[in-house]
């Protein structure tokens, strides 16, 4: 086979399945490294997961590993499977940057281009190919309400994104994630470089966006697990040193009445 | 950046104690107005019947004190999985216990009522031992709750039958009582109601059970107790 020859995922409308995303016996390997233990879960559509754990105990790496983020990654690899719209995502003919389109990422620190606001959310789509002004001007304005942003900065679209205060640069991110119309969303704490105000924005926002993309984050702040998230999964670092999935269920069952004590432990900050 | 839960759990432990503690007070002085209730069934003492009720407003303001701060807690240490069920448990015992204050204090003044009659001796000697049967209930629920045993908690609700059997004996003894001679019927009323208060008394704590039974295992226990609608 040649490049020519590369998988294409069929879309949600195409073959609706039953989950957003599965990973099956995944692990995450750096070289020899196995951060990431024979983690298996479901991830719902319109749902929000939330991803928490102690530091280091795999949570970024899981989730870069839903959109193939790690192959970026020297030495990194994983075991397992990984199915997107039935499609497994580390299928050799699979082509990555295909998967990252259709599944964003947004990170810890907001970081805009040092271009102007519009250019930062063009900036997908032109990528993709889309030239036409007019068509990129209804892409910017309908990423930027998405992202709450619209009101804020649509007088001053040619300024550059890094004149935006911390909380107005996340949801620039947040709108140039979702320029490209992915349909899955990873944050990997978003939050954690803004103050509470801005905070609360996002996870509004998040429960906004929810009605059309399907999120995963990755946060190490509890409460927000709590108020934001439909589901969540607890890792921790196992005897090997690997992280690994102990309890996922709804983020109510988790910080009412877990089934795992080492969870219950966890929750209620008994080990940290 | 860390990922150690911002609180701290020592003081979270610290006021978690005492809010259990306030808990166990508050039983123990519902406790003693039903034990002087027993006492003023055996023979009506006016002074100990005013100060049954005059105590109750002790008890109502522990039961607020309780509530308030477990808000307080909740609202600065937004409290997880057992933790926050052992809070609300806390609340809704807190409540349950001021209504049995409630009853006693209830008892209290018509027992006052009834200062120049004859009472009844052997209804008597049945509340006193309803009495009894709640306050060892009473005991086991508070037991069940300082240890968070489930099974103490269900043994607990099991006992509630007895005490409905005997206001049932009651309440029989007093209708034949009534039919036979009516000029009892004023004082067998007033018997019918202090006993109806018992039987409450014994409602009140198997609610108090199906909380410890949540707070323990995180299910909501729906109890179907069909005596409340048989009135
Ligand atoms: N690029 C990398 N190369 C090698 N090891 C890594 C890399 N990224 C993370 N790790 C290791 O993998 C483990 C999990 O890290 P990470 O996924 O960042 O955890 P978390 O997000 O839960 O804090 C840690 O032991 C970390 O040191
Ligand atoms: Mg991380």
């Amino acid at each position: 086979m040649t490049d020519a020859q590369l998988i294409a995922i069929p879309n949600a409308q195409q073959v609706r399945q039953e989950y957003a995303l599965e990973a099956h016996n995944l692990s995450i390997f750096y070289g020899n490294f196995r951060a990431v233990d024979s983690v298996s879960m479901k991830i719902q559509y319109n749902k929000i997961t939330a991803l928490i754990g102690p530091s280091g105990c795999g949570k970024s790496t899981l989730l870069r590993s839903f959109n193939r983020m790690n192959d970026l990654v020297p030495g990194a690899r994983i075991e397992g499977e990984l199915l997107f719209q039935g499609q497994n995502l580390y299928d050799p003919f699979v082509d990555p940057v295909e998967v990252r389109r259709r599944i964003g990422m947004v990170f810890q620190k907001p970081n805009p281009f040092p271009k102007s606001i519009y250019d930062n959310v063009a900036y997908g789509p032109r990528i993709q190919g889309i030239r036409k002004k007019s068509q990129l001007d209804d892409i910017v304005e309908r990423s930027l309400r998405q992202a709450a942003l619209w009101d804020e900065v649509k007088d001053k679209l040619r300024q550059s994104g890094l004149s935006l205060s911390g909380g107005q640069q996340q949801r620039l991110c947040i709108a140039r994630a979702i320029a490209v119309e992915p349909e899955i969303l990873l944050m990997d704490e978003p939050c954690s470089a803004l103050d509470p105000i801005a905070t609360l924005r996002i996870e509004e926002l998040m429960r906004e966006l929810q009605e059309n993309y399907t999120i995963v984050i990755v946060t190490h702040n509890m409460q927000q697990a709590a108020r934001v998230s439909d589901y969540t999964a607890f890792m921790m670092i196992n005897e090997n040193r690997s992280g690994g999935l102990v309890e996922f269920d709804l983020t109510e069952k988790i910080f009412t009445n877990p089934s795992d004590s080492r969870t219950e432990d966890y929750v209620t900050g008994r080990f940290g | 950046m860390s990922t150690t839960p911002p609180r701290s759990r020592s003081q979270l432990d610290r006021e978690l104690m005492l809010l259990r503690d306030n808990v166990l007070r508050l039983s123990t002085m519902v406790d003693a107005a039903l034990q002087q209730l027993q006492q003023i069934n055996r023979q009506l003492d006016v002074a100990q019947a005013r100060q049954i009720i005059a105590d109750d407003t002790k008890i109502n303001r522990l039961r607020y004190k309780i509530e308030e701060d477990a808000y307080k807690l909740i609202a600065r240490h937004q409290p997880t999985a057992r933790d926050l069920r052992g809070i609300i448990t806390s609340i809704h015992i807190a409540v349950e216990l001021e209504r049995i204050g409630d009853y006693a204090a209830g008892n209290s003044r018509l027992l006052l009522e009834m200062v120049d009659e004859a009472l009844l001796i052997s209804t008597f000697s049945n509340i006193t031992r309803m009495l009894d049967l709640s306050r060892q209930m009473m005991r086991n629920a508070m037991n069940a709750y300082v240890h968070w045993d489930e099974e103490q908690a269900r043994r607990v609700i099991q006992r509630d039958n007895d005490i409905d059997a005997i206001d049932k004996q009651v309440y029989q003894e007093l209708i034949d009582l009534m039919t036979k001679q009516s000029h009892t019927i004023s004082h067998a009323t007033y018997m019918l109601w202090i006993s109806h208060n018992c039987e409450r008394i014994g409602d009140r704590i198997t609610n108090i059970c199906e909380r410890i039974i949540y707070m323990v295992s995180g299910e909501m226990y729906y109890g179907i107790r069909q005596k409340g609608e048989e009135l």
